[in-house]
């Protein structure tokens, strides 16, 4: 098994809870992780990104090379056509349909749509409103981590059970909202 | 026990392990998270080892150097540029020599994705005459911690490690002791003749470093770091160092055909370079950062292999390597990819929603425009990026301190106004001793100490100075009358721009305090006082 993933959006998103849930489900089944984030500057509303590998053998590199990518997981849909030449030909993209838009020279939302349909496999989904709609507001990015779940070849059941123990010491009420919004995702997985 | 870990926390973990009685360090990225681990781990309160941030990196080696005085182990951990500023007890430290083991951790940022240069961290240590370990993996970088203070301690030198940003900042699995070494007893071994370094004495101990250094290069041959892996087609020997070593591997899945040297530690093992360069027709040479092992095995006479690397182009010049650069160099083709995509645009860092920054830039701006002339003098911090628009409102950034002194060299050469913008953590960094200097000489400038309260850009540190700047600027002689302390926010815009007005036009040193805390560490102690309550 080896799942190379890029995790993508503007500083501030939470790409990294997203990482940390994969990362847990990947410790549990004994693989090899590695992954690199971004601290520092661009943190500031820059974009941001992670490389994050797991597999069942040793991994070399922290960074993914072009190509290589099997799943970009993006919060933000320009953020996830940055990444494209790391995507691999058969690769999946499963962004959030939303663009946050904090630069003045922002790109027209249709062309960006376009650019994406002109990826092989691609899910596009309104995180916010679904999460807002099924009454888990601030777990628009696990709705995007169910989405994913095929893509990144982990478990379903493996996943809930990482949420469970990631959100374990924030009480029931935040590990079942993850939960609800982990099965909201995977209903979107074509 | 199996944890997932940053390098950066791998190496806290690691000195914590070792036995650790204190770590010494100024944030930096990317180079933070080691003392901010150190700060949240329960052995380390139980264990009182120091962990308190240092005022700047020179402050923190020297602190370090007198745990290592009375026989305990210290580490001091900085960016590269930190290195610059502790440049001087750093390379001393080689001449008094260590008791208790001394580890310096320096992050380096090749491509400069949070700095100003790219320096490599490796010359220091080579002109400071001390050993250098460069781990290639997180488990190493744990490992090495523990073998490089017991290094330290028997050579009695300082060892230098050195990582990227690549290494600092990704995370694996660690295998981690189960219990942490004790730490050093107190103990009164240090040498005066050593620790004195008065020319007489000083010129014996650069008698014995020097005559160290076959020892440090023989360690390097036999070092378990360094692994020569003999391959079957020596028409190419790659040489790979620290984190490119990963990415050499990264093209050879099954196994590489070439002979392989790793190097993870310095200096430079001659004998086992010699052996792929006669061995070999050709050497690659993949590092990161600037050609360090590539100009030494270069040397000037021609030898048996021909050389290549970042002096040939067959690497960049400059920036951090990656899995393709490497492929490339090989001749491996890249996987297939899609285009990059041409409607994506650039989208830069910009100061937070509601920070206390915009408002001083909006207010500046709004004075500065009745003098065309003026010019303003940044220095590091959040507040660069009000170089970005839509401020545009500074016209240098060098280094930690440099907005004050450089407004006084320009005034000095004739400059009015001259204004300095500085944060309050790296006013005390470097700031206050240029300060000095221009109110000996009742320099004409102005100079804005914008207090956040911390130290934000590398995710809100405490920050030395806080609730002391009228203090301080009164205890280095600024008269009280141009001493202005103001509240950065919309509903103050005009008397913050009188204020700044009044004070430019006054002929001699201003300093003016916009004062308001920094939006990301007010959330973060909102959303505490929150939990708390609950």
């Amino acid at each position: 098994m080896k799942t190379d993933i890029i995790l993508c959006g503007v500083g501030g998103q939470g790409i990294l809870s997203i990482a940390t849930i994969i990362g847990e489900a990947a410790m549990k089944e004994n693989l090899y992780i590695k992954q690199a984030e971004v601290h520092g500057m661009s943190q500031r509303g820059g974009d941001v990104q992670s490389n994050l590998r797991i597999s069942s053998n040793p991994i070399n590199s922290d960074l993914i090379p072009l190509g290589g990518a099997d799943v970009i997981i993006s919060m933000e849909p320009m953020e996830a056509l940055r990444y494209l030449p790391f995507l691999a030909k058969d690769g999946w993209i499963i962004t959030s349909s939303a663009p946050f838009v904090n630069i003045p020279n922002y790109p027209d939302i249709e062309t960006i749509k376009k650019d994406l349909e002109n990826v092989k496999n691609v899910i596009v989904l309104d995180i916010e409103q679904a999460a807002k709609d099924n009454g888990v507001p601030r777990s628009a990015n696990v709705i995007l981590l169910g989405a994913a779940q095929k893509a990144l070849g982990i478990e379903y059941d493996k996943l809930e059970d990482a949420i469970r123990r990631v959100f374990a010491r924030k009480g029931d009420a935040i590990v079942d909202a993850n939960i609800k919004a982990l099965a909201i995702g995977r209903a979107a997985q074509k | 026990m199996k944890k997932l870990l940053l390098g950066d926390e791998a190496i806290a973990q690691g000195a914590i392990d070792a036995g650790l009685s204190g770590v010494y360090a100024y944030p930096g990225t990317p180079s933070t998270e080691i003392t901010e681990y150190i700060q949240e781990s329960p052995i380390a309160k139980e264990r009182n080892i120091h962990r308190r941030w240092s005022t700047n990196e020179k402050t923190a080696m020297e602190a370090a150097l007198g745990m290592s005085y009375m026989g305990k182990r210290a580490l001091v951990c900085m960016k590269h540029v930190g290195l610059n500023v502790c440049a001087d007890p750093f390379v001393n430290s080689a001449m008094t020599g260590t008791n208790g083991g001394v580890v310096v951790l320096v992050a380096d940022d090749p491509s400069m994705h949070s700095s100003q240069d790219e320096q490599d961290s490796r010359f220091y240590a080579k002109f400071a005459m001390i050993p250098t370990l460069e781990p290639s993996s997180q488990q190493e970088a744990y490992d090495m911690m523990q073998e490089a203070f017991d290094l330290s301690e028997q050579l009695h030198l300082p060892i230098l490690m050195r990582v990227t940003t690549r290494m600092a900042h990704s995370r694996a699995v660690v295998d981690v002791k189960e219990e942490s070494r004790p730490q050093n007893e107190l103990n009164y071994n240090a040498q005066a003749s050593n620790w004195v370094l008065l020319p007489a004495f000083a010129r014996k101990r650069n008698v014995v470093v020097t005559g160290q250094q076959p020892l440090l290069e023989q360690m390097a041959v036999d070092s378990k770091y360094n692994k020569y892996i003999d391959g079957t087609d020596h028409k190419l020997g790659v040489i790979a160092s620290g984190i490119a070593y990963n990415y050499l591997m990264e093209c050879y899945p099954e196994g590489c055909l070439f002979p392989v040297l790793k190097i993870s530690q310095y200096p430079i093992p001659k004998k086992l370079i010699r052996r792929m360069t006669d061995d070999c027709e050709q050497v690659l040479i993949a590092e990161e950062g600037q050609p360090f092992i590539e100009d030494q095995v270069r040397g000037v006479m021609p030898g048996n292999a021909v050389i290549k690397g970042r002096l040939t182009g067959e690497l960049p010049r400059t920036g951090e390597l990656n899995p393709d650069f490497l492929k490339k160099a090989l001749g491996i083709e890249s996987s297939e990819s899609y285009a990059p995509c041409e409607d994506v645009t650039p989208r830069p860092p910009a100061l937070c929603q509601g920070c206390g920054h915009r408002d001083v830039y909006t207010a500046l701006n709004e004075v500065l425009k009745e003098y065309p002339n003026a010019r303003v003098f940044g220095d590091i911090g959040c507040y660069t990026l009000g170089f970005l628009p839509p401020y545009k409102a500074i016209h240098s950034c060098v280094d930690m301190g440099a907005s004050i002194t450089m407004a006084k060299g320009a005034s000095d050469a004739g400059q009015w106004p001259a204004v300095a913008i500085i944060g309050d953590s790296t006013f005390t960094h470097s700031g206050m001793t240029g300060l000095l200097d221009a109110i000996n000489e009742n320099a004409d400038i102005t100079v804005i100490i914008s207090d956040n309260l911390t130290t934000a850009m590398t995710g809100g540190q405490d920050s030395a100075g806080t609730n002391k700047f009228e203090a301080i600027c009164k205890g280095l002689g600024l008269s009280e009358d141009h001493l202005k302390v103001v509240n950065p926010i919309p509903k103050n815009m005009p008397e913050i721009t009188a204020t700044i007005r009044e004070e430019i036009n006054y002929h001699g040193v201003s300093v003016i305090i916009p004062r308001r805390e920094c939006m990301q560490t007010l959330q973060r102690h909102l959303k505490q006082k929150k939990a708390a309550a609950k």
